[in-house]
């Protein structure tokens, strides 16, 4: 062995030696992550022991544990995720798919690109605010004093808009829809300029339109990252609590929006799901900030129970963007 | 000029001979009437840029093009016969990609480019402000230099063009599928599995695919991007043989690094060098008896 050789076979034993001790640092880092999880999980479960029934499930708010239910918090947290997936996916690829596949490259449409990402980053209390100018008082327009009901008659009942639109679970959801915007459309975007172009290349050249190359070559592509992005999205506003306060969710409500307490009661009386979004509202997260602040001891352990549900509800949700996101990658693959 | 490189022009031209026999075999030129290959017919070869014996059915005028401020193609100007083969040959970068997109319109998609001059196909300017652009790439068809399929089943792939234009009768695509497959050779590989993924074939199934795809949407001009650059020799010899069937009813422009191919398949090769077009003319005549040096040069393989 040459002199060389000998000193490189020095090296190479302290070269595999930072080797292994890079590994074990992950593992630490990883063990650690997993362990503060483990000991969260095991307090909120430890903590939740008992107190997650179906009375906690089927009853609503009340001034005694014993008898209080997160009803209420489970109806207004399924009416605001529902609403602001409504607004937040037409409104988010939409924007995604304009900005990257019919906008040009120009000063403005980078000025978007970079706001996007700075709005993406702001605090949701400031959402909060936002919303309470723009939709609870409708950037002041029409007094709250002398407000006034836009009643629209639908087949099944009316539809009574109040205007401005005051403390109502719509103006919630707006809201949410406003926060996750940015996220939903960086994901989209992120998706979307994963296709590649030789894909849109290829359907111009065989004489599709542009509409035809996103309908039926790039939307399908991009399907699974665009879903991964709204679902995770939705977890985040469906964890969020400040912003609702702010738009004046209710701490303590003992009914759900529009009186809509079971599945049953939409079939029997379609009126109730028609007022549902102009009712006043609370959320899950709201009713466990509530109970936290509770002097009794007994309301932690509610606030435990309510945090599971929250995570349960996490759980299943990103479950099912995992399911969409497999299915719909078995029949891409480049 | 023509003393010094004889050797190896003729070396060039004995391939080309060579193979032609091989490839094209009982179909070669004679038996459609034309004269047989090996006959040299000067008077083409010495007939001026643009007097050919097919009708011209793409004509370039003064072509300047440009990605931002780097200019690429200087003033070309060419025209391209109908119902034949025209080869483009010349170094990597010489902008042969360019000008092929140029004839329809795919440059348009790629941001801050321009050009001058005018494209003419049967005549009509394609960048006129009244040319639909969907309808022209639907005339002049394109397969690429790498094979795209889409991450769809082989029916689905070939039926795209047809569908997007419009037609949803399923008796008359399957019959298009069917028959475009056949015309590229692919249908006997993959007449049992339609339904499969495109993803799932050969890389030069893939391209064959890519050709058939093309010709389903019935295009006039089938412009080649270097059809058989990643193909292995049996391909590219099905690939070879396909265009010299095609070219009895569609006008085919392909773009080749591979000068026996040029020969074995053009009936006029145009040479590109630095954007320029250095020289143009009947396929035999350019590859025997080039009038420019750098032609000579580059189809020597002294550069390029
Ligand atoms: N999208 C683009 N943006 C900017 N410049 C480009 C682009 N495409 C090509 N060019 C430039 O234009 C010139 C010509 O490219 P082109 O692809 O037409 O060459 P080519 O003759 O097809 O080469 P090859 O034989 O390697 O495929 C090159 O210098 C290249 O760098
Ligand atoms: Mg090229």
């Amino acid at each position: 062995m040459s002199d060389q050789q000998i000193e490189y076979a020095a090296i190479l034993k302290r070269r595999h030696r930072i080797s292994t001790c890079f590994e074990w640092v992950c593992r630490i880092a990883t063990g650690s992550a997993l362990l503060f999880l483990a000991v969260l999980l095991a307090g909120v479960i430890w903590q939740a022991w008992g107190w997650l029934d179906t009375q906690f499930l089927t009853g609503f708010d009340s001034r005694r544990p014993g008898k209080a239910g997160l009803l209420a918090g489970l109806w207004g947290t399924s009416w605001l995720i529902f609403f602001t997936a409504i607004f937040t996916v037409p409104m988010g690829v939409g924007a995604a798919v304009y900005l990257e596949e019919y906008a040009t490259d120009n000063r403005f449409t980078r000025l978007i690109k970079l706001n996007l990402s700075n709005l993406a980053g702001v605090p949701s209390i400031v959402y909060g605010m936002l919303g309470v100018t723009a939709f609870v008082r409708m950037f002041g327009m029409i007094s709250a004093a002398d407000g006034w009901t836009l009643a629209v008659s639908l087949g099944i009942g009316t539809l009574e808009i109040p205007l401005p639109l005051g403390r109502c679970l719509l103006a919630g959801s707006f809201t949410l829809s406003l926060l996750i915007l940015p996220v939903v459309i960086i994901a989209s975007q992120e998706a979307l300029r994963a296709v590649p172009p030789s894909i849109r290349h290829a359907s111009y050249a065989l004489g599709a339109t542009e509409w035809q190359t996103i309908r039926h070559q790039v939307l399908p592509a991009a399907v699974p990252g665009i879903a991964t992005g709204i679902i995770l999205a939705l977890s985040r506003a469906m964890g969020e609590t400040a912003p609702l306060i702010v738009v004046g969710a209710m701490s303590y409500v003992a009914f759900a929006p529009g009186n809509l307490d079971t599945p049953m009661a939409a079939v029997q009386d379609p009126q109730r799901v028609l007022d549902a979004p102009f009712d006043v509202f609370t959320s899950i997260t709201i009713q466990i900030t509530n109970w936290i602040e509770q002097p009794k001891e007994e309301f932690q352990n509610l606030a435990a129970a309510g945090s599971l549900v929250l995570l349960i509800l996490l759980v299943i949700f990103n479950a099912t963007a995992i399911v969409i996101r497999n299915r719909a990658q078995k029949k891409i693959s480049w | 000029m023509n003393s010094t490189p004889t050797v190896l022009t003729t070396n060039a031209i004995d391939q080309s001979e060579v193979f032609r026999v091989d490839v094209t075999g009982p179909r070669s030129a004679a038996a459609q009437g034309q004269k047989p290959i090996t006959t040299a017919r000067p008077t083409v070869a010495k007939q001026a840029t643009g007097e050919v014996t097919h009708p011209v059915k793409i004509r370039t005028k003064n072509v300047d093009f440009f990605y931002g401020d780097n200019q690429v193609l200087f003033d070309v100007s060419l025209d391209i016969p109908e119902k034949s083969v025209t080869a483009f040959i010349g170094p990597s970068g010489c902008g042969k990609s360019t000008f092929l997109r140029m004839l329809n319109r795919m440059n348009d998609i790629i941001d801050g480019t321009r050009h001058t001059g005018d494209v003419l196909l049967e005549g009509s300017d394609v960048y006129d402000s009244s040319v639909d652009v969907v309808l022209l790439r639907k005339r002049v068809g394109m397969v690429f230099q790498k094979s795209t399929p889409f991450p769809k089943s082989i029916f689905d792939n070939i039926a795209y063009g047809p569908k997007v234009a419009g037609l949803r009768n399923k008796a008359k695509l399957n019959e298009i599928v069917e028959t475009s497959l056949k015309r590229a050779a692919l249908w006997d590989e993959v007449k049992d599995r339609l339904n499969s993924s495109a993803m799932a074939l050969s890389g030069g199934q893939q391209q064959r695919l890519c050709i058939a795809r093309t010709l389903a949407t019935d295009p006039d001009v089938i412009l080649m991007d270097e059809p058989a650059s990643a193909l292995d020799p049996a391909s590219t010899a099905r690939v070879e043989d396909l265009i010299f069937e095609l070219k009895k009813n569609y006008t085919i422009v392909i773009v080749t690094h591979n000068m026996q191919q040029a020969a074995r398949v053009s009936q006029r090769t145009a040479f590109f060098f630095q954007g320029v077009l250095v020289e143009t003319g009947d396929t035999r005549a350019l590859f025997t008896n080039p009038t420019e040096k750098q032609t000579e040069d580059y189809i020597t393989g002294r550069f390029g």
